[in-house]
């Protein structure tokens, strides 16, 4: 064994070919061996068929255990199970824009995730408000475009928008998928 | 029944008739089970022995290498997911490689484990999910679902790191997107200790097996020179005996830190190629625990503001080890938001190259042994 | 070789009823019905024949079911997964919900294939599997016709099934359709000396081609049967009767003709909805009939394996059970073989091993070295 630094000095062709340890009986000389020279009678007719045997016997026994072990099982039944399971809090459904009890968002129509998304599927249209300020007017979100890279929650700064945790999205109103996510225009 | 063309189609070398016996060409694919994904061969056939091979690529192409000129340098990075999918954070990586260098960001220390940690966890996913789509080829339907009942566990560490199971889009210019999770090392430290025993196990069922060592010992050999002609890298390169991995050769991000082998075959047929991938998971195992005992604390994202752009006329190039081979990336700039040019190097498109070579005068069923050991993505081929 | 000092072991056959005239209820009754108790006459033949066909299609359908059933939920336990759950109890009605699907898809032939021959093939294979199924001596009682040349005609007629799949696969006018049916074609050829030699055997240890006698031959405890009974050569011959008949089954690791990864579906690329299900139903039913065979042959039939426990049919069934069990543990393990290695397997590895086996037995039987 080399160590990494030596491996930068000599050039590949001269370097000594590191071979794993455990490789065992399947190392590269080993099949040459079984592969390239002829083989004689013995290893051939007598060999060959036992140790292959034994091999296939080896594999049946593997899948008979799988088969006894009742807890291998991996199955999920989902429409079963959909009250216990959880997605993790970093998994990426669609964009969502949290409100919070008031029913106010943070989102102050400054567009940057707008331009961060590289499909357009966010449109921010600002309105003025009495105070003639520019504040949120509808944020318009095509889930039909979108290709959940989160680029888009990155480039808030404001964290007015995250990614959902909900993974049932099919739908057979191609319409739905575009949704306003703001519950009321503006912010006070 | 027609079976026999006079014209010769195009890229074979000689028409299927006129011979002693009477060829014939069949088509396999677009649609069809071993071809993984849209992949065309279109194959001259003598009874049930193949002649000659012509790949048609092309039927998935989604033209990224344009859409990237389009976008800005960070909207690339998840394009760079639909390239090879099973290995996307590492094509990730060589885009945040050129960008990095371009733009010249820094990276900071937990930041480089983190993705030398995803980037081996990948690399054994992606080669649990060949080891399963091998077997099933060669006709063992049970190792398929092993295969993928070991993946799912590597997918669901994915899944809580960065919210997504297939198209990650995790690393960024400077670090990834977030830390790691609460009790992430521990896991994938039991999943190593896993794996160990269920490598073993996998030996037993597919890699002892005699069918298995009887199909692929001796089939699809592929010299050293025609590897090295064709442009093979990766465990099909080094299944033929040369020794080149990007992450010993030309380390990037911290992987001259580790202690790893490289998995050399020497006769080049389906079953080194097999053996190689096997090997080279034990490997990752090794990096990875390396890497969990001396990820330290700190930033995962470099705090200075960054301004990803690279300056005009700058050259910027990466080569990153995926599942498959040397992916390279190479970004021109000029001065803009958006790079001039983007060019992806995918190391699939030069296998399936070299599928003739390699499949050419051994039988219909070898050709889907040599396909299952090339482990093709066929998205990066088209880009 | 001399055999003629060997004689055929008929032991207590005189204690129970000779199953050769034995009469079932039912046909007495159809009989008596028809004024005919003895003979029986026209009437009473014909109601009798029709009801014997009614009960081997519904023996076969029913057969095909559970099959398909037990298959589809054993592959699941093997794989980790759980098998049908959704359709009845335990996924029970599942091969019900595939037949119905089937059935109700449209059939589809190609614009060039030949009618004739692609309509013809997937009746033909049924049609075997049901001519075997009535010389298969169910119970002592339970049986529909006793050939003397029993083991011979089921020899010939098993070649009809691979008959079916190189008319289809010609007929279907596809290339992947016709090397499917070029290999089963090949492989039957190749594996039916193998297991004919399995056959021989048995016929040379019990001097009977009469299956009802070759059953009634093996009574008493399990170790009258040919399996233990022939010291050696009887289990290697089991052992090559589970190989070969997986490949006459076209089973994995014997699979080549259907091949899915390198020929897409082999034979029946071409084929959907009945036409389709009709040899998926064969396959099932083919895979009873070789069970049930090498059970009579080997596993003493319908004989219990204790002298003290009753005989009966359902002997037969757990016997033939448990061979397909074991078919279908193969199925879900190995991979397939390629073509060129199947072949070399039988005409270098099992026929030379057949012949050697057959010797060994002879000079068993001659010398008189049977338990």
């Amino acid at each position: 064994m080399t160590t990494p630094d030596q491996h930068q000095d000599t050039p590949p062709q001269n370097r000594p070919q590191s071979r794993p340890q455990n490789m065992g009986a399947f190392t590269p000389e080993a099949q040459a061996e079984d592969t390239c020279t002829k083989p004689s009678f013995y290893a051939y007719f007598i060999k060959r068929p036992i140790v292959g045997a034994f091999s296939l016997l080896t594999g049946m026994g593997i899948t008979l255990k799988t088969l006894c072990n009742v807890t291998s099982t991996v199955t999920q039944e989902y429409p079963e199970n959909r009250d216990t399971l959880t997605m993790p809090p970093a998994f990426r459904g669609q964009v969502i824009m949290p409100h919070d009890e008031e029913g106010e968002h943070k989102c102050t129509a400054c567009t940057l995730c707008e331009k961060a998304c590289p499909n357009g599927t966010i449109s921010v249209l600002p309105m003025k408000n009495i105070a003639n300020k520019k504040v949120l007017g509808k944020y318009i979100y095509r889930f039909d475009q979108c290709t959940l890279c989160s680029l888009c929650v990155e480039a808030c700064p404001f964290d007015a928008i995250r990614m959902g945790n909900d993974f049932e999205h099919a739908t057979v109103d191609k319409d739905s998928l575009v949704m306003v996510l703001n519950e009321k225009e503006g912010r006070l | 029944m027609d079976l026999v063309q006079t014209e010769i189609p195009e890229g074979f070398t000689r028409s299927a008739g006129g011979g002693h016996t009477e060829e014939y060409y069949l088509n396999m694919g677009p649609q069809h089970p071993s071809t993984h994904g849209v992949l065309r061969l279109m194959v001259r056939l003598d009874g049930e022995t193949v002649k000659e091979i012509v790949p048609h690529i092309g039927y998935i192409h989604r033209s990224i290498e344009k859409m990237a000129e389009s976008q800005s340098l960070i909207q690339n990075i998840h394009l760079t997911d639909r390239l090879d999918y099973l290995s996307c954070h590492m094509t990730n990586l060589g885009l945040c490689l050129a960008i990095e260098q371009g733009a010249d960001v820094g990276v900071p220390e937990r930041a480089e484990y983190i993705r030398i940690i995803v980037c081996e966890l990948q690399r054994i996913q992606s080669h649990l999910l060949w080891w399963g789509c091998f077997a099933m080829d060669l006709g063992a339907l049970t190792a398929f679902l092993y295969g993928f009942d070991e993946r799912e566990k590597i997918t669901d560490l994915f899944e809580e790191l960065c919210g997504a199971r297939l198209t990650m889009n995790y690393f960024r210019p400077g670090g990834c997107v977030s830390d790691l999770p609460n009790e992430f090392i521990p896991r994938i430290l039991k999943i190593c200790e896993h794996m160990k025993t269920t490598l073993d196990e996998y030996d037993n069922l597919v890699s002892k097996n005699m069918i298995i060592r009887e199909r692929t010992q001796g089939v699809g050999i592929l010299s050293k020179e025609r590897a090295l002609s064709h442009g093979c890298t990766g465990p099909v390169a080094r299944a033929s005996g040369i020794n080149y991995d990007v992450r010993k050769d030309e380390p990037y991000g911290i992987y001259n830190r580790f202690d790893f082998d490289v998995p050399l075959g020497a006769t080049g047929d389906c079953y080194d190629r097999y053996t190689v991938r096997i090997e080279e998971m034990r490997q990752s195992i090794r990096i990875l625990e390396q890497a969990c005992k001396d990820l330290p604390d700190g930033d995962f994202r470099s705090k200075e503001k960054p301004n990803y752009k690279i300056p005009k006329d700058e050259h910027s190039f990466s080569s990153v080890e995926t599942a498959r081979g040397n992916f390279s990336t190479y970004v021109v700039s000029d001065g803009g938001k958006t790079p001039y040019r983007i060019k992806y190097r995918s190391p699939n498109f030069s296998h399936i190259g070299a599928i003739n070579d390699m499949a050419s005068g051994y039988k219909l069923a070898d050709l889907v042994t040599v396909l299952a050991t090339l482990d093709p993505v066929i998205p990066d081929i088209d880009r | 070789m001399d055999t003629s000092t060997h004689q055929p072991v008929q032991q207590s056959v005189a204690e129970r009823l000779d199953p050769h005239t034995a009469t079932t209820p039912l046909g007495d009754w159809v009989r008596e019905l028809c004024d005919a108790p003895d003979g029986g006459n026209l009437l009473s033949m014909t109601i009798n024949v029709i009801i014997i066909i009614i009960a081997i299609c519904a023996f076969s359908s029913l057969t095909a079911m559970v099959l398909v059933w037990m298959e589809r939920k054993l592959a699941g336990r093997f794989q980790r997964r759980l098998g049908p759950t959704r359709t009845g109890p335990f996924g029970l009605l599942q091969t019900a919900a595939d037949g119905l699907k089937l059935f109700l898809k449209e059939g589809f032939r190609p614009n060039a294939s030949d009618p004739f021959t692609y309509y013809l093939a997937p009746l033909l294979p049924l049609t075997g599997a049901f001519m075997v199924l009535a010389v298969i001596p169910f119970g002592p009682s339970m049986w529909i016709a006793d050939p003397e040349l029993g083991l011979i005609f089921i020899s010939a007629i098993a070649g009809l099934g691979v008959l079916a799949l190189l008319i289809g696969s010609w007929g279907s006018n596809n290339k992947y359709s016709l090397m499917g049916g070029l290999r089963a074609g090949a492989q039957a050829i190749s594996y039916e000396v193998s297991l004919i030699l399995c056959f021989l055997l048995i016929v040379l240890a019990s001097g009977e081609t009469n299956l009802l006698n070759i059953v009634e031959g093996q009574q008493g405890n399990f170790w009258n049967w040919w399996i233990i009974k022939l010291p050696g050569a009887g289990f290697i011959a089991f052992i090559f009767f589970i190989i070969t008949s997986t490949a006459e089954l076209n089973r994995t690791p014997f699979d080549t003709t259907e091949a899915e990864s390198e020929l897409t579906g082999g034979f029946h690329t071409e084929y959907s909805g009945i036409a389709f299900s009709m040899f998926f139903l064969a396959e099932y039913v083919h895979m009873f009939i070789a069970a049930a065979i090498g059970a009579t042959l080997f596993l003493g039939g319908y004989n219990a394996p204790f002298e003290f426990l009753p005989d009966g049919w359902w002997w037969l069934m757990a016997k033939s059970y448990a061979i397909i069990f074991l078919y279908i543990w193969f199925r879900w393990t190995f991979p397939r073989l390629r073509i060129d290695q199947l072949m070399a397997l039988e005409w270098k590895f099992l026929l030379p091993l057949s012949l050697i086996n057959l010797v060994f037995a002879g000079i068993l039987i001659a010398m008189g070295w049977i338990l």
